[in-house]
């Protein structure tokens, strides 16, 4: 069960311009900390939302720099828990969500580990297509998380 | 984060050095989507050149996402294909934590510092 917090959502509105990733990563990294999550779990969630937006750029709107991009970051409870949740908007064309896995890291090359890592640090992520256009990937970290822990 | 957000273009190449049959690619900052590709173009110069021993100096990074890793698998292929090697040196726990998630430390030659490298090992 999930439960809405009280905490006001912070949003922000960057281009898909890779000069900006930066920018967002340092907003959700000071967001976690306020919220009370540790230094590796901060890092955590900066790393996840840098490899999402990576993705946006490069495959929702391929490498376009002037598309808009969504971030809003809040807290919800879950099961007890209190989490960072964060949630990354685009207007990119339509990608079928059950096409979106991280790749086999048996099979080693450069790329294709956006996913997998995003999925490692991160407590849940879900990836839902939106009908007028975009994605909409919402990603949850508990503050107590185990993980990405020790990896 | 690093000085990006005060006006100043990040530059991620800090220095290249040749050391003998050594080249040292030292990096600054924040190695991610945005300067990736000046990382990529220094990198190849080396390894289209079959420099043997290729150093990435990563001691002031204290951020890489999976495009800098990424980056630095392609040298790697590369500097395997004619028989060099790819050393990375001083990495950060953090940057370290990337390698980790996606098993990658195995793969890659790592040393504490330059000097392991220079000296053989020793």
């Amino acid at each position: 069960m999930s439960e809405e917090s009280k905490v006001h959502p912070i949003t922000l509105t960057i281009v898909s311009d890779p000069k900006q990733v930066c920018v967002a990563r340092a907003a959700a990294e000071a967001f976690a900390a306020r919220e009370g999550f540790t230094r590796e779990g901060v890092e955590q969630i900066g790393l996840a939302l840098n490899e999402a937006l990576a993705n946006v750029i490069k495959h929702a709107y391929r490498g376009e720099t002037d598309r808009p991009v969504v971030v809003t970051m809040d807290t919800v409870t879950l099961d007890a828990d209190r989490c960072v949740r964060i949630r990354i908007r685009d207007f990119g064309g339509h990608v079928d969500p059950a096409t979106i896995k991280g790749r086999d890291l048996d099979d080693v090359r450069p790329g294709g580990l956006g996913v997998h890592i995003i999925r490692t640090v991160m407590d849940r992520v879900e990836y839902c297509s939106r009908p007028e256009g975009g994605m909409d990937l919402v990603m949850l970290k508990r503050l107590h998380s185990v993980k990405g822990a020790g990896v | 984060m690093t000085s990006r957000m005060d006006g100043d273009e990040h530059k991620p190449v800090k220095k290249v050095q040749t050391l003998g049959s050594v080249t040292v690619v030292s990096l600054t900052g924040d190695i991610d989507l945005y300067c990736s590709p000046e990382v990529r173009q220094v990198l190849s110069e080396a390894t289209d050149r079959q420099v043997p021993v290729v150093v990435v100096d990563v001691s002031e990074v204290p951020h890489m996402d999976s495009s800098g890793v990424a980056t630095l698998v392609e040298a790697l292929q590369k500097v395997k294909r004619y028989k060099g090697r790819l050393v990375l040196v001083g990495m950060q726990d953090r940057v370290k934590s990337v390698f980790e998630i996606s098993r990658l430390m195995e793969l890659f030659e790592i040393k504490p510092r330059l000097a392991e490298v220079l000296d053989g090992g020793k």
